[in-house]
């Protein structure tokens, strides 16, 4: 067996562990190392042709590729080192330790004092979301699909029909009809938009492409390839009505229809794991609960901006540095993060107290769109922040700061009140 | 002329009415922001997009290189630009921001790289 | 044109059995199929149960040849390294008239030379099966009814007939068969006419339509789909048994077991179709799957599903199991009414149709030279890390992982693609080394097993099919 030996070992090249390679290089660790499946490092963002990307971070509108080409550069200017073409088999966290297989090396130990998981995450499938008919060639989700089309250059179809709004079903069907093919129609359960406005505008308004709100496809048709799709309107309880069923004409389905962590290494190596989330459970050092092993990014919980992602992946990097060398602060006692209100889920899980006071971001997503609300975090029935929001949406995480020094009890309540 | 325009700017997605004809704007309603009143007249006037997507390379294992226009163009015109940009081919090497091909379409705009290719 | 003793038509998990059983012979023997890869129809879409006969007809043709075939399997396993596992059935009875029942299973079990089933207490079953809706009474329990994985049985009898001496012709559509004064002449199909004095018709769901070119069809297929999920290998909710149903008058039921690879498998249902082609899955066959096998194990979550796929079972009307010799026509062996059981009894099948050939006449003798084992594709995911370790050292193409989800390695997937009978389409790479059969179902290693395919078949990738001639994964280069 190969042996290699660093202090903080990443899982994963794409904009998270680029995003913590660099931190932890900037917070002191000497030897970082990410561990990639892939040949090149950039991970999904690669992809992603479309601009969108770094808003937030950047004040500037990037595409995937510059906004990963510009963590990529750092990281190798900062002396990240990097092992391409290695999938990780397992975190054997008893010995510190990543077992990697790689062609040129074959099996590959990294040994690290701190280890960060940044897999990301995978598509929903057909079968996910169990759509009844056939199963033709021509089926794809929308990210195998943007692979094949802006990497390998291979066209997936030319009529297609896209099941989900989120983004990257919008932006695939501008992607392909620049690319010479024709979108019939994207089609949506819920009655709202999933994805961004700014996408539905400019992916789909431009090019004239229908959008079904309230819609599911009810059976695939065709043996060789697709031939077609049925589709039907959806009542309250989203169950699809028989009269209102038409017929598309297609060759090519494209599935959008949502994301899940990749947590196969995480749960192997018996992780806590949360259950709306599908991701490790993580205190606000990104922190699991094995100590010596971080995660970010997607494979925590799904973002939409890949900005979040970046400022969650950088306190990754950041502790897990000082978790290798041994200054990461002392925790006095912790406090749980606990869903109020319309609140589905909160990242992190858990906050450690010590004696040095911290802000404190809580990431969450709200069950249901509202207008007008504020989203209040509340400890030992004192409110200790408060924020105002004219509108909050499933689709667009939300997050509360507070300090760790008004934390009065083993407890942080947040909740997303209606205004009046 | 009156277009209601779905603002883009942040994700509040104002509809905003604006009234006008041709280069000229007679009124803009429903607006919440300063940024969304100057998008949606640039929008009814003269709407722009960014432009992205591949140039074909002489590389086997990387067969394209990803590309955007340096600056908007013209909405009517993308279409066009995918004409022009299907015929190209980029030789390697590429390094970010490499101009592909120059004033693409007589936008003014050069269309360059946004990846690289040794 | 070609010239042979025996073609067998169909290269399912019959014909295939027949197949391998010949090439201990001295005979010369030609399999087609019109599906381009090995595997059939109804071979590749069932509950992968290689079952004890238990429950068939006493007295049958079916409970001889299910009987006997069971035990084989363990030295056929090994031999043909195929993964199959004795894990036993379970049949629990929730309710009186159930429990009521059991005696007389447990009867027709000794009818038919099943011997080994034995009463479990309400106390027995639970702790083999703590999953059980616990107003479970008691039940039996059928020791060897086991699991295997029914692509590598198939791929694994044809390879070794294959290596014993038997020729294969797939894309290969049988049109026509010709007879002379009373005996076979030949048979003619889409690649050519086929010389022949003997004829094993195992064509499964397409028997009636051969059995009608020499003017045999005396019955009619009737196709009875099943539907079923499979579920994630990290579901919440595991069996360690199969947990069958106690059979009412109108259906088997539907049943939940681990498969051999540690998914678990939760179907069939039972549909008669007015065609032969139709395997979609509906609404209403996948709910009424959860809400027959929920009232067994409440808590199966239908919702880690990462599959549903349906199978079609070739009954014929009028039913039962035949094989039929003609004494007005030399030469021709008719198979039909192989149905759910016929991935189990074909291996003793393959026995008994060679006695049936030797009785009509084909001469047999034994192969001195006869290589009885085959060496499958490695399992890099089931190894030792030293065993990894070495197989990249000897070709480091078992260093990239292609498949994500099942640990699938670029050396299995060409392994697949270079061997004998190996795989052409993306599917039948899926068949043969579990790429893409995962939670992510092929959407990360897809465009991968294309690229792959494209290179070892030099073809370009828009003529890759995903399975069948015509489906296409790629419309063709975008730019």
């Amino acid at each position: 067996m190969y042996n290699v030996t660093c202090d903080v070992a990443i899982v994963g090249g794409g904009p998270a562990g680029l995003s913590a390679a660099v931190a932890a290089k900037k917070e002191g660790a000497k030897k970082v190392l990410i561990i990639e499946r892939d040949e090149s490092i950039g991970g999904i963002l690669q992809q992603c042709l479309h601009p969108g990307f770094g808003l937030t971070y950047f004040k500037e509108e990037l595409t995937g590729p510059e906004y990963a080409g510009r963590f990529a550069k750092e990281a190798i200017e900062l002396g990240v080192e990097f092992l391409l073409n290695s999938m990780v088999l397992e975190v054997d966290n008893a010995n510190n330790a990543v077992i990697c297989v790689n062609k040129e090396y074959g099996m590959t130990q990294v040994t690290a004092s701190s280890i960060i998981l940044a897999m990301g995450c995978r598509e929903r499938t057909r079968a996910n979301i169990m759509i009844p008919g056939s199963r033709p060639a021509g089926v794809y989700t929308a990210g195998s699909a943007q692979r094949l089309v802006n990497r390998q250059n291979e066209m997936v179809g030319k009529k297609v029909v896209i099941l989900g709004s989120g983004d990257i079903g919008m932006i695939m069907a501008r992607r392909m009809t620049l690319e010479g093919a024709k979108v019939l129609a994207v089609i949506e359960l819920n009655d709202f938009l999933a994805g961004l406005t700014r996408n539905k505008v400019q992916c789909l308004d431009d090019f004239g492409i229908p959008l079904y709100l309230s819609h599911t496809i009810t059976k695939i048709d065709g043996y060789q390839r697709v031939e077609g799709i049925h589709f039907a309107k959806v009542d309250e309880k989203k169950k699809p009505i028989p009269e209102t069923e038409q017929f598309i004409e297609c060759d090519t389905l494209l599935l959008s229809v949502g994301l899940i962590p990749e947590n196969e290494l995480t749960r192997k190596a018996e992780i806590k794991m949360n259950r709306i989330t599908n991701g490790p459970e993580v205190n606000q050092y990104m922190q699991t609960s094995a100590g010596n092993i971080f995660a970010c990014g997607n494979v925590v919980h799904v973002n939409d901006l890949v900005d979040n992602v970046t400022t969650e992946s950088q306190k990754a990097g950041r502790f897990a540095a000082q978790y290798a060398m041994n200054t990461l602060p002392e925790t006095v006692k912790t406090a749980q993060s606990v869903t109020g209100s319309n609140v589905r889920y909160l990242c992190p899980q858990s906050v450690d107290i010590s004696e040095k006071n911290e802000t404190i971001s809580l990431y969450f997503r709200v069950l249901q769109p509202e207008l007008d609300v504020t989203l209040v975090a509340k400890s030992g029935g004192t409110i200790i922040a408060k924020k105002k929001r004219p509108r909050v949406n499933p689709g667009e995480m939300e997050h509360i700061e507070f300090q760790t020094k008004d934390i009065c009890d083993e407890n942080v309540t947040v909740e997303v009140v209606k205004e009046g | 002329m009156t277009k209601e325009i779905i603002c883009t700017v942040c994700p509040m997605g104002c509809h905003i009415t604006v009234d006008g004809e041709g280069d000229t704007i007679l009124s803009v309603t429903g607006f919440t922001c300063k940024r969304g009143e100057q998008y949606a007249s640039t929008e009814f006037a003269h709407p722009v997009r960014i432009l992205t997507t591949t140039i074909r390379t002489d590389n086997e294992k990387n067969p394209l290189v990803p590309v955007r226009s340096a600056k908007p163009i013209p909405k009517e015109k993308v279409m066009d630009c995918m004409k022009v940009i299907r015929t190209y081919q980029a030789k390697a090497p590429i390094q970010t921001y490499d101009v592909l091909i120059e004033n693409i379409c007589d936008t003014g705009v050069d269309i360059v790289a946004t990846g690289t290719l040794d | 044109m070609v010239k042979t003793d025996v073609v067998i038509i169909g290269a399912g998990a019959v014909g295939c059995a027949i197949a391998r059983e010949l090439s201990k012979y001295q005979v010369k023997v030609v399999v087609v199929d019109k599906r381009d890869d090995i595997g059939g129809d109804a071979s590749k879409s069932n509950s992968a149960i290689i079952h004890t006969g238990y429950d068939a007809a006493p007295g049958t043709l079916e409970s001889q040849l299910v009987v006997a075939a069971n035990p084989m399997y363990d030295k056929l396993a090994k031999d043909l390294d195929i993964p199959f596992k004795r894990i036993g059935a379970i049949l629990p009875a929730f309710t009186q008239e159930q429990y009521d029942k059991l005696p007389a299973i447990k009867e027709k079990a000794f009818k038919n030379h099943v011997y080994d089933v034995e009463y479990l207490t309400r106390e027995e079953i639970l702790e083999k099966e703590p999953e059980l809706n616990p107003e479970v009474k008691g039940g039996l329990y059928i020791p060897r009814e086991s699991i295997i994985d029914p692509f590598i049985l198939v791929q694994a009898l044809a390879e070794n007939a294959n290596e014993n001496g038997v020729d294969f012709m797939l894309n290969t559509e049988v049109v026509d068969i010709k007879v002379e004064n009373g005996a076979i002449k030949s048979v003619e199909t889409t690649n050519g006419s086929i010389e022949t004095t003997f004829v094993v018709n195992a064509a499964a769901l397409h028997c009636d339509d051969i059995a009608a070119m020499v003017g045999k069809a005396d019955y009619k297929v009737v196709a009875r789909r099943g539907q079923f999920y499979i579920l994630d290998k990290n579901t919440s909710c595991k069996v360690q048994n199969i947990v069958l149903p106690i059979p009412t008058k109108i259906t088997k039921g539907k049943l939940m077991t681990p498969t051999i690879h540690g998914n678990m498998l939760v179907g069939p249902t039972a549909e008669d179709l007015d065609n032969k082609v139709d395997v979609s899955t509906t609404t209403e066959g996948l709910d009424s799957i959860y809400a027959d096998v929920s009232k067994m194990i409440p808590h199966v979550n239908i919702r880690d599903t990462i599959t549903q796929y349906s199978g079609l079972r070739p009954n014929r009307n009028p039913e039962g199991l035949h094989v039929d010799v003609y004494d007005d026509l030399a030469g021709y062996v008719n198979l039909s009414g192989v149905r759910s059981t016929g991935l189990t009894l074909s291996v003793a099948m393959g026995k008994y149709v060679v006695e049936k050939l030797k009785e009509i006449g084909c001469q047999m003798t034994f192969k001195e030279d006869f290589k009885p084992t085959r060496t499958g594709i490695p399992r890099f995911h089931e190894m030792s890390r030293e065993e990894q370790e070495k197989l990249i050292q000897d070709n480091p193409l078992y260093g990239t992982i292609i498949c994500r989800c099942e640990t699938i390695t670029e050396g299995e997937i060409v392994d697949a693609i270079r061997r004998p009978l190996g795989a052409r389409t993306v599917d039948a790479v899926k068949r043969r080394v579990r790429a893409g059969m995962g939670r992510c179902q092929g959407g990360f290693c897809g465009p991968k097993v294309i690229e792959i395919l494209s290179r070892e078949l030099g073809i370009p990738t828009e003529e890759v099919n995903k399975n069948l001639p015509g489906s296409h994964m790629i419309v063709g280069k975008n730019k």
